[in-house]
């Protein structure tokens, strides 16, 4: 499928899929993000039901330790 | 705008402070001295000698609470300051009663998970009070790739994104006060904004 991530076009293999499943096939270095699809927060204990699907646009906020 | 303008302006907003270490401090620091007279300043930590490499602390000031050595630091700088302190852990269910009556919160945490959890607090409670965030400020030298950039509609971000805190990269103070001052600059940038389109984010 094809979705916006971070303002960039992306093909990702496979079909729908949750955000969580999403997360874990771009294996991210940081491992603390905040999430979006579509524009609406997408909180970390949803992300388990809340589906990514073609088209959608998702953004992914990593947060780095230090302050 | 004048800067008399400007401090007036600034008198009638009540900006949050969350964490009060190396980003809070300064950031607190640079807005008071430019004319915001209200803060909520909330954390739970006591100075360590550590903390003076890069945060808004003295030598005499080690072992004190950071809410109360910072409001003291920021009386000596300005006058008529309304401080409301919060000395505890800040947590999902406590953002709202904490900030909830500020027109824009700083977001000064150390660590990432803490700053996840106010940036969903904030998206999912206070949609309306924008949230200043720094994201990325250790180590050294690096200048080119600090920025800032608005992450949502109520979340900002200033920082470099990608240096997180180590042995090989500490936190110091020209870093993270680069960053903590394009906080509170940023932060000065919102509030003027909201000043002249004579909206705010709480009823006065």
């Amino acid at each position: 499928m094809e979705i916006v991530l971070n303002n960039r076009k992306e093909t990702i293999e496979g079909g729908p899929m949750t955000v969580n499943e999403l997360i874990k096939a771009r294996n991210y270095t940081f491992k603390m993000l905040v999430t979006k699809v579509n524009g609406q927060l997408v909180r970390v204990e949803e992300r388990d039901t809340v589906m990514v699907r073609d088209g959608d646009k998702v953004d992914i906020l990593h947060l780095i330790s230090g302050g | 705008m004048r800067w008399e303008e400007i401090r007036d302006a600034l008198a009638t907003y009540k900006v949050g402070i969350a964490g009060c270490g190396g980003l809070g401090s300064n950031a607190a620091v640079a807005l008071a001295r430019v004319g915001v007279r209200h803060f909520v300043l909330a954390d739970f930590d006591r100075v360590e000698p550590s903390n003076l490499n890069r945060q808004y602390y003295f030598l005499h000031q080690i072992g004190e609470y950071k809410t109360t050595a910072l409001a003291d630091n920021l009386h000596m700088i300005a006058k008529g300051l309304r401080l409301e302190l919060h000395r505890k852990k800040l947590e999902f269910s406590n953002i709202s009663e904490v900030f909830g009556k500020c027109d824009l919160v700083i977001e000064a945490f150390d660590k990432a998970e803490a700053k996840q959890m106010i940036a969903e607090a904030m998206m999912a409670y206070l949609p309306r009070i924008p949230l200043v965030m720094g994201n990325g400020m250790a180590g050294v030298g690096m200048f080119h790739m600090i920025r800032q950039e608005q992450w949502s509609e109520n979340v900002y971000v200033c920082g470099d994104f990608v240096t997180e805190i180590g042995e090989e990269t500490p936190p110091l103070a020209p870093r993270v006060g680069i960053v903590s001052n394009m906080q509170a600059n940023l932060a000065l940038e919102l509030l003027l904004k909201m000043h002249l389109d004579g909206n705010r984010t709480q009823q006065p």
